[in-house]
């Protein structure tokens, strides 16, 4: 009974007891003057404080309540305004409650110009039974290279790093069916005019850059295929790498001149930078940032209407590196 | 209680003259010299977010068949990385909360940065003898970007998996030796192999936040070695003497108010504005993109970059030299970061200025410093807008194409201009408080005369 007397009187001295300014031991002077007491202001942190308590309180309440709607929402919620209540009491307390000084100092010194002068004494002066210092820095220059080197080998090891050969391949060759993304292969009449169809290599890895293709069939009077891509259309359908030769996004759009009429021709574009490309022409850049054409795969239709690459692709596909215009793809 | 504390610390320590120093670090009062402490809580709540959700995700592309509670997903293909975020935000509880304070804190510790630099750039805060604290907040700002970036790629949903396209891209453009480098980044060509995602990992959770660490505190500890800059706002405040609020008492409730604010703000956003809905994009083939794909914002100077340069690939007879998303991928934040780097050597160079400053210019007061900043941020504040081209032509219906050719001049005009009017205003400010300087002193002598007449010898 005693004690809880105690507790009580205790905390009724700590919450209406002020704090007497007391001269620190020897009566020198105080480092932080003292400043009016704000009993407003104090009673206001307090009830800043209880908030945030209230808030704090609440958060693990509606993490325990299975099936709430909205606790993310309400989890969010709580958790913030309880750091923000505590912000305000902070902020409150620096503004109103403690005593604000503007102090001078001086700024630390520049340069300390004799321990500079020691420090390079130091260094000089300890060198002073050497006698071939060229000759010595050629020695640990050698070493220090030559130990860099071993050290940042293994790092070879992370990947194929000089084997450009994966990049020129595709899985494409005479005769490999395409086939849709559940795998049935296309048959030329599945191929419409003003859609667009993603196509695949039967039975190859569809992740690998070099497998998806975009199909599309033209009109007679929309393909005009250059030279060296004469008989890579079957029946108006043509096929290419579904990789934008930009930054390697795939071409997800199709702009047909039905749905733009501002447009004149129909264009493949890629939606990550809007690389344009005229699927008439071979896979010339109309316009974007691509700086090498899309690669076209020739294309034939079998005995029993389905489609089939006639060879590879006529460049490399994905994005651009150095020399990549300097070999073909390779199976 | 406090006594006996401090004598325990000291007599195993002997850091009180130390301790009482650091109590008594002055802070100069300004509300801009908070941008840096707002990118430091935002770090804070990085980190402490960030450890949650390692603890659930999985930087695994095995693919997995999704049979979460997230219906139009279900029975669908997925690497098992996209399926632990997925659960994240799900099933979790408390999961979506931490991921997307995690992602609004990584926006806003970028945006902390960024405004920090261009007040410490526009009132020459960099000069001697704080060269070196520029150089590392510069270097933090790059390694940020790099961690952001691989944070949302981690994710491994159609967003990330094009973001990881067009780095691809652009690291494989890098002339002479683009290739290698990306074929040793993932392990052979995009996609790259299964080690590609624990490398990214590593360096999301590990490297670059441990990075981060170190030249943070290199960066602070420089700040406090030096003494913090200061405006002239009194007379008293000079080159040799500061003026500012002690660390404590004054300071502390103030800096841990905006820790709170920061965290409890971001708290709040993460809580009740979405971000980044992973589960609305899908997961991510090699084979699909999706139109309207935007990434975080402080990437989207890049993203303007690589769609306004034209079809340039630099061919020397048959040979391809620069692939074209080297342009605006890499040399366009690598000239932007040269800038930035170089700039106050550059200054110095070009002013013959090599005595220490700790007062800061008012932009005003250095007119060649000003136009130049203008130039370079207008630039790229336009070279980011366009890279919200395709917003605009979806929203107000403005051709795409037409666009980007007003973007090709623009940012080589407008910045032009601006830099102009901005040195001219320079000028005319300078000018404008001569002037007043000037009928001051004169109505004071003026006043002063007026009394002497007036008082009777």
């Amino acid at each position: 009974m005693a004690r809880a007397r105690d507790v009580l009187i205790a905390s009724v001295a700590l919450l209406l007891g002020r704090r007497k300014t007391r001269l620190r031991a020897g009566g020198e002077e105080r480092i932080v003057p003292a400043g009016e007491p704000q009993p407003g202001a104090e009673l206001l942190v307090m009830a800043l404080l209880v908030a945030a308590a209230l808030c704090a309180v609440a958060f693990p309440v509606f993490y325990a309540l299975d099936r709430l709607p909205h606790q993310t929402q309400l989890l969010g919620a709580s958790l913030g305004l309880s750091l923000l209540f505590i912000a305000a009491a902070l902020i409150l307390t620096g503004k109103k409650l403690i005593v604000t000084e503007e102090i001078e100092e001086g700024y630390p010194e520049n340069e300390h110009e004799a321990e500079q002068e020691a420090l390079v004494a130091v260094v000089h002066e300890s060198g002073s039974r050497f006698t071939r210092r060229r000759l010595l820095k050629g020695a640990v220059g050698l070493t220090g290279g030559a130990l860099g080197v071993a050290l940042i080998t293994p790092i070879v090891s992370l990947g194929p790093v000089f084997d450009m050969t994966p990049f020129y391949k595709t899985p494409w060759r005479r005769g490999r069916r395409l086939v849709d993304e559940k795998d049935r292969p296309y048959r030329a009449s599945d191929i419409e005019e003003e859609d667009f169809y993603t196509a695949f290599p039967e039975g190859a890895d569809k992740e690998a850059l070099g497998s998806s293709l975009v199909l599309v069939r033209l009109p007679k009077d929309e393909l005009d295929l250059p030279p060296e891509n004469k008989g890579y259309a079957a029946d108006g359908i043509v096929a290419y790498s579904k990789i934008c030769t930009h930054a390697g996004c795939a071409i997800s759009l199709y702009r047909a001149p039905l749905f733009q009429a501002d447009e004149p021709r129909p264009a493949l574009v890629c939606p990550c930078h809007y690389s344009t490309f005229d699927p008439g022409a071979g896979g010339k850049v109309l316009f974007g940032p691509a700086g090498r054409k899309l690669p076209m795969l020739p294309v034939y239709i079998d005995r029993k209407g389905e489609l089939r690459a006639r060879g590879n692709f006529d460049g490399p596909v994905g994005p651009s590196w150095w020399g990549v215009r300097m070999r073909k793809p390779t199976t | 209680m406090i006594r006996k504390a401090v004598r325990f610390v000291d007599q195993r320590s002997g850091t009180a003259p130390l301790l009482r120093k650091t109590l008594r670090y002055l802070f100069p009062d300004h509300w801009s010299f908070l941008l840096g402490e707002v990118a430091l809580y935002a770090f804070i709540v990085l980190v402490a977010t960030g450890t949650y959700l390692a603890f659930f995700y999985q930087d695994s592309t095995v693919q997995v068949t999704y049979h979460g509670p997230y219906v139009p997903l279900q029975g669908q293909e997925m690497t098992e990385a996209y399926r632990s975020v997925l659960n994240i935000s799900t099933t979790v509880k408390a999961g979506l909360l931490i991921r997307q304070t995690h992602h609004w804190a990584a926006d806003v510790f970028l945006a902390a940065i960024v405004l920090h630099l261009l007040r410490i750039f526009f009132t020459g805060a960099y000069r001697k003898p704080r060269e070196l604290t520029y150089w590392l907040g510069i270097s933090m700002l790059i390694v940020s970007l790099l961690e952001g970036y691989l944070g949302y790629s981690l994710v491994d949903d159609l967003l990330s998996g094009m973001g990881l396209a067009i780095g691809y891209g652009v690291a494989l453009s890098i002339p002479f030796f683009g290739a290698n480098l990306a074929s040793l980044i993932w392990d052979g060509p995009f996609p790259g192999q299964h080690a590609f995602f624990s490398r990214m990992y590593i360096a999301h959770v590990f490297l670059f936040p441990a990075l981060i660490a170190v030249l943070l505190g290199a960066h602070l500890a420089l700040v406090a070695l030096k003494h913090h800059t200061q405006f002239r706002r009194e007379r008293r405040q000079s080159e040799r003497k500061l003026v500012g609020v002690p660390m404590f008492p004054g300071q502390t409730p103030r800096s841990l108010g905006l820790m709170f604010a920061v965290a409890g703000v971001l708290v709040l956003l993460g809580g009740l504005v979405q971000i980044n809905p992973i589960w609305l994009w899908g997961p991510y083939h090699t084979y699909s993109s999706t139109n309207g794909a935007q990434p975080d914002w402080y990437l989207g100077w890049l993203i303007g970059g690589l769609r306004l340069v034209p079809h340039w690939d630099f061919v020397i007879d048959g040979y391809t030299l620069v692939p074209n998303p080297f342009w605006g991928g890499a040399a366009f934040p690598g000239v932007v970061f040269a800038f930035l780097f170089l700039w106050p050597w550059l200054e110095r160079k070009v002013s013959g200025d090599y005595a220490f400053h700790n007062v800061l210019d008012r932009p005003r007061d250095a007119p060649w410093r000003t136009a130049i900043g203008v130039w370079m941020l207008s630039w790229v504040v336009l070279v980011f807008f366009a890279g919200g081209a395709d917003r605009v032509d979806v929203l107000f219906d403005i051709s795409y194409t037409s666009q980007i050719w007003v973007y090709r001049v623009a940012v080589w005009v407008v910045p032009t201009l601006l830099a102009i009017a901005s040195f001219w205003a320079c000028k005319e400010l300078r000018a404008a408080e001569v002037v007043h300087r000037e009928q001051h002193r004169a109505e004071e002598e003026a006043h002063a005369a007026a009394e002497r007449e007036a008082t009777p010898v």
